[in-house]
C-alpha cells in the first residue's frame, strides 16, 4: 500500500516535470533569465573573469540565446556545472541549455535523451610533445609515455588509435589539466593529448612555448556544442536557430558594429529576413521579430565571437580550421533562413 | 695532622659532555648506533626537502598581472633556470578566494558578519572565563574594524559596523551574561546579512521559535514532554510553513527594513567553506546528542528510528550525499521550485556529521557508570533535567576529542563541494583562476595558499579543544 503511494507520488512528480518541461520558452520567459549550465572554468570558452563576470566562447553562446529570448543578453544565470554533473543538470531540468564542451555522440543524443542544437566548435584529440624529441608525427610516438586524463573519452581514443596503428605507449595518468601541464613540463611524460583547443591553451601559458609542437595528427572527432532535453522541440529550435543566425550573419558579412547600418540599408531579402525587418520568423518560435538581431547585436557574429574569445588575437591563437565558415573551407554552414 | 676545610668548595659545573645542549643531543639523537643512523637519515631527509623548497618559497614573487611575468622576474633575479612560486595570483584574485562573486560594494557584510560570528561564540567557548571572552571579542573587534576600512561602503555603514563591534566589547566586559543574546540572534542576523532582502524573513521566522516555546511552556506540565513536544513542533511548523511569509509580508508593507538581496551563486571561496562549515558544526552537535540519546532510548520507534538513520548516513559517502543534494532532489522537485543549492548542502553535510557526533557522543555516554544515571533518578530528576545536569556534561567531556575530530574532518570536507559546481576555495575558485589564461599553468600555489588557511582555523579547532579538555579535567585532581 505505502509503496503504491509512494510511486503514484513519483510518477505524478515526473508527470508535472514533464508537463512543466513542455514549455520551456514559457518558463524562461515567466523566470526572467535563462538558466545556462556552463563550464567551472575552462580558458577561452566558459570562465569567471576577475570581476566574477563569465567570459567565453561557449558564454557568448547563453548570451546570444538570452538576447534572443529577452533583447537583453545580461538575463541569464550561470550555473557552474562540473564533468560529473552537468549531464543530470539538463535532464533535471535545472539548466535549460548546456553549453559546456560536450561532445556530440550517439549514445548522449539517444540513451541520455538529449539534443544537440549544433556544433560550434570542432574539435578533435591531438598530441603535444617537446620539440628536441624530434617527433614530427603521432606514428613514431612508439613506446612513448603520455599524460593523459583518466575517466575521459580522450582515454579511450588513445588506446583505440595506438591499437590499430600497432604501437605501444605507457599512460601517466594525470588529475586535470594544469596536473597534466606540471607532469609534461617537468618532464614525466614524452607527450601529452587532449582536446587541440585546450593543447594549444596549454602550449601558450607554458613558460617556453616555442620548445614545443603539437603534432598534425587528430586522432578523434570531438564536435562540441550546445545542448537540450528532449521533448521541447521548439526550444531546441530556438537554440539551433540562435546558433545558426550568428553563423549567417558572418556569412552576410553582419557583425556588431555595422549591424544598425545592414539593417538600415540591405536590399538581401535572406538579411531582412535575419534581422527581422521582413517575415515573421521570430513569431515562428514565439519569439520577438527583430530575435536574431539582438542575438548578432550582442556580442558580433559567429567569427567575431570566435576571434574575441580564442581567435588569434588571444593568448590562445587557435586557427579557424574545421571552424571556418564553408565558404573559406570550414565546416560552418547555416541552413538557409527562408 | 689534621686537615679540616672550613668553607665549602664552590660547586663546579658539570663536565661539558653531561650538560645543556651536548648532553641533550647525546641522549636523544645519538644514544646508541641505531638512533644515530636515524638521525643522520632525517637531516639527509631534512635538508633534501628544504634544498628542494626553500629556493622555491624564497624566489616568490608577489606582484606581477601573469603567470609569463612572474617567470620572467624570476628569470632576471635568480638566473634562467631558477624555479619560483608565483604568489602574485593569490594578490590578483584575493576577493575572489575571500567572497566568491560576492557583489564588492557589499563586502561589509560577511566581514561584520565573521566579526560576529566570534561575538556569538565567546559566551559558549569561554563560558566561565572572562579574560578569555574579552581577548576574543576584544581582538575581533579590532580585526574587523580594519578589515572594514579596506572594504568599500558608505561612512554610516562603517560607522554603525564599529559600534557594534565596540558595543560587543562592552558587552564582554560589562555583562558578559548578555553575550548569549548576540549568539542567539546570531543565526538569523546571518541570514539578513549575507542574503540580504528583508529583515522581516528572519525576524518572523526567530518568531517561530518563540512560538514553539510559548506552546510548549503550558503544556509540558499537563500533557507530559513527549505530547507537549510534538504539539509545539507542530505550532511552528504551521507557523513556518502558514503564517511565516504572510506576517513577513505584511510587516515588510507597515516598515520597510531590507538590504540588497545576494543570489546564493554569488558565494565562494572562503566564505562559503565557513559558512557550510560553521553552520553544519553548530546545528550538527544538538542533532548528534538528540540522535545518541534517541538510540539509548527505551522507546522502539525512537530508538529505531535513531539506529535506521546513524547507519545509513554513516554508510554512505558524503560526495553521494552532495550529489543527491545537489541532482536528486531537483528531480523530485517541480522545475519551478528552485531549492537554494548551498542550503541543500548545508543540510545533508549536517546530517551526515551529526550522524557521526551521535555515534562519538554515544561512545561517551556508554563511558558513565550506571551509577550516574541512578543517582540521577534518586534525586527525583526527570529525563531532561538528568540529562542536562548529570548526564551530557560528564559524557560531552569524555567525547570532546572526537567531536573536534568530526568538526576538523567536517570542515575539510566543505571543499568538496565543488563536485556539485559550488565555488569553493580549493577546487573551485582555482579551477576559475586557472581558467584565466593569465594564470594558467599555475598549479601549487592555490593549494598551498587554501591549506595555510585551513591548517590556521583546524589548528585552531584543536588547540582550543585541548584548553576545553585541560579546564573541564576536574575529576583527578
Amino acid at each position: 500500500m505505502k509503496n503504491t503511494v509512494f510511486f503514484g507520488t513519483l510518477a505524478t512528480g515526473a508527470l508535472l516535470a514533464g508537463i512543466a518541461a513542455a514549455g520551456t520558452l514559457d518558463d524562461v520567459k515567466a523566470r526572467g533569465v535563462l538558466n545556462c549550465g556552463v563550464h567551472t572554468g575552462l580558458t577561452g570558452f566558459g570562465a569567471p573573469d576577475a570581476n566574477g563576470d563569465y567570459q567565453g566562447f561557449d558564454v557568448d553562446i547563453c548570451k546570444a540565446v538570452a538576447a534572443a529570448i529577452f533583447g537583453d543578453q545580461s538575463k541569464v544565470k550561470y550555473v557552474p556545472t562540473t564533468g560529473e554533473t552537468r549531464f543530470t543538470a539538463l535532464a533535471s531540468g535545472e539548466v535549460d541549455l548546456l553549453v559546456r564542451t560536450s561532445t556530440w555522440t550517439y549514445s548522449r543524443d539517444t540513451d541520455l535523451k538529449f539534443d544537440w542544437a549544433g556544433v560550434n566548435y570542432y574539435d578533435g584529440q591531438g598530441f603535444m610533445v617537446r620539440k628536441d624529441l624530434g617527433v614530427s608525427s603521432a606514428k613514431e610516438l612508439d613506446g612513448a609515455t603520455i599524460c593523459i586524463q583518466t575517466g575521459t573519452t580522450t582515454e579511450l581514443n588513445l588506446a583505440d588509435y595506438f591499437k590499430s596503428n600497432n604501437i605501444k605507449y605507457t599512460p601517466v595518468t594525470v588529475a586535470d589539466d594544469a596536473d597534466a601541464q606540471r607532469q609534461f613540463l617537468a618532464g614525466a611524460c614524452d607527450a601529452y593529448t587532449t582536446d587541440a583547443s585546450g593543447l594549444a591553451a596549454s602550449r601558450a601559458t607554458l613558460p617556453k612555448p616555442d620548445d614545443y609542437v603539437i603534432l598534425p595528427e587528430i586522432i578523434s572527432k570531438e564536435p562540441l556544442g550546445p545542448l537540450v532535453r528532449h521533448g521541447d522541440n521548439n526550444w531546441g529550435d530556438i537554440v539551433r536557430w540562435t546558433f545558426y543566425a550568428l553563423l549567417a550573419a558572418e556569412e552576410k558579412g553582419i557583425t556588431k558594429a555595422n549591424i544598425e547600418e545592414v539593417a538600415s540599408s540591405t536590399t538581401d531579402p535572406e538579411v531582412r529576413r535575419i534581422l527581422g525587418i521582413e517575415g515573421d520568423e521570430g513569431k515562428m518560435m514565439g519569439l520577438d521579430n527583430n530575435w536574431a538581431k539582438n542575438a548578432i547585436a550582442a556580442n558580433g557574429n559567429y567569427g567575431e565571437i570566435f576571434e574575441a574569445n580564442i581567435g588569434s588575437a588571444t593568448p590562445i591563437k587557435l586557427a579557424r580550421g574545421l571552424n571556418a565558415l564553408w565558404t573559406q573551407g570550414g565546416l560552418q554552414y547555416s541552413p538557409p533562413f527562408r | 695532622m689534621q686537615f679540616t676545610r672550613t668553607e665549602m668548595l664552590p660547586p663546579q659545573p658539570p663536565p661539558v659532555s653531561q650538560s645543556g645542549a651536548v648532553k641533550w643531543v647525546r641522549e636523544n639523537l645519538f644514544s646508541g648506533p641505531l638512533n644515530t643512523i636515524l638521525t643522520l637519515l632525517s637531516i639527509l631527509v631534512v635538508y633534501y626537502l628544504l634544498n628542494l623548497s626553500l629556493p622555491w618559497l624564497l624566489h616568490g614573487v608577489w606582484n606581477a598581472s601573469s603567470l609569463t611575468e612572474c617567470r620572467t622576474i624570476i628569470a632576471a633575479n635568480f638566473g634562467p633556470d631558477a624555479g619560483g612560486g608565483c604568489w602574485a595570483m593569490i594578490h590578483a584574485r584575493w576577493y575572489q578566494w575571500i567572497f566568491g562573486f560576492y557583489p564588492p560594494e557589499v563586502y561589509w557584510r560577511p566581514i561584520l558578519n565573521f566579526g560576529l560570528l566570534f561575538v556569538a561564540m565567546a559566551p559558549i567557548l569561554f563560558s566561565d572565563n572572562l579574560r578569555g571572552s574579552v581577548k576574543l571579542v576584544g581582538t575581533v573587534a579590532v580585526l574587523t574594524i580594519i578589515a572594514l576600512t579596506l572594504a568599500q561602503g558608505p561612512w554610516w555603514v562603517f560607522a554603525l559596523c564599529s559600534a557594534l563591534m565596540l558595543a560587543s566589547v562592552a558587552v564582554a566586559l560589562l555583562a558578559p551574561r548578555y553575550l548569549l543574546v548576540a549568539t542567539v540572534l546570531y543565526p538569523f542576523a546571518t541570514v539578513w546579512l549575507l542574503w540580504g532582502g528583508s529583515i522581516w524573513g528572519p525576524v518572523t521566522a526567530m518568531l517561530g521559535f518563540v512560538v514553539l516555546v510559548l506552546v510548549y511552556r503550558p503544556l509540558s506540565p499537563r500533557l507530559g514532554v513527549v505530547m507537549a513536544t510534538s504539539l509545539a513542533v507542530v505550532a511552528a511548523a504551521i507557523w513556518w510553513g502558514v503564517l511565516d511569509s504572510y506576517v513577513a509580508a505584511a510587516l515588510e508593507q507597515v516598515v520597510s527594513l531590507s538590504i540588497q538581496p545576494v543570489e546564493s551563486d554569488k558565494f565562494g571561496g572562503f566564505l562559503l567553506a565557513f559558512l557550510i562549515g560553521v553552520s553544519s558544526i553548530s546545528i550538527s552537535l544538538p542533532i548528534g546528542i538528540l540522535l545518541a540519546l534517541g538510540r539509548q532510548s527505551d522507546m522502539f520507534l525512537i530508538k529505531t528510528l535513531s539506529v535506521a538513520f546513524i547507519e545509513f548516513v554513516r554508510g554512505v559517502p558524503l560526495i553521494t550525499m552532495l550529489f543527491t543534494a545537489s541532482l536528486l532532489l531537483q528531480y523530485f522537485l517541480p522545475p519551478q521550485v528552485q531549492f537554494d543549492l548551498i542550503l541543500r548542502v548545508i543540510i545533508l553535510v549536517t546530517l551526515f556529521s551529526a550522524a557521526y557526533n551521535a555515534e562519538v557522543i554515544r561512545g561517551g555516554l556508554a563511558a558513565l557508570p550506571k551509577g550516574q544515571y541512578e543517582a540521577a533518578d534518586a534525586l527525583g530528576m526527570d529525563y531532561w533535567q538528568a540529562q542536562r545536569l548529570i548526564i551530557m556534561p560528564q559524557a560531552l567531556k569524555v567525547s570532546i576529542p572526537g567531536i573536534v575530530s568530526t568538526f576538523i574532518g567536517l570542515f575539510k570536507d566543505t571543499t568538496l563541494v565543488s563536485f556539485v559546481g559550488l565555488q569553493d576555495p580549493l577546487r573551485g575558485i582555482t579551477t576559475i583562476v586557472r581558467a584565466d589564461i593569465n594564470w594558467k599553468g599555475i598549479y601549487w600555489e592555490p593549494y598551498i595558499f587554501v591549506g595555510v588557511i585551513f591548517f590556521a582555523a583546524c589548528y585552531g579547532m584543536s588547540r582550543y579543544s585541548l584548553y576545553l579538555e585541560r579546564k573541564l579535567h576536574t575529576d583527578h585532581r
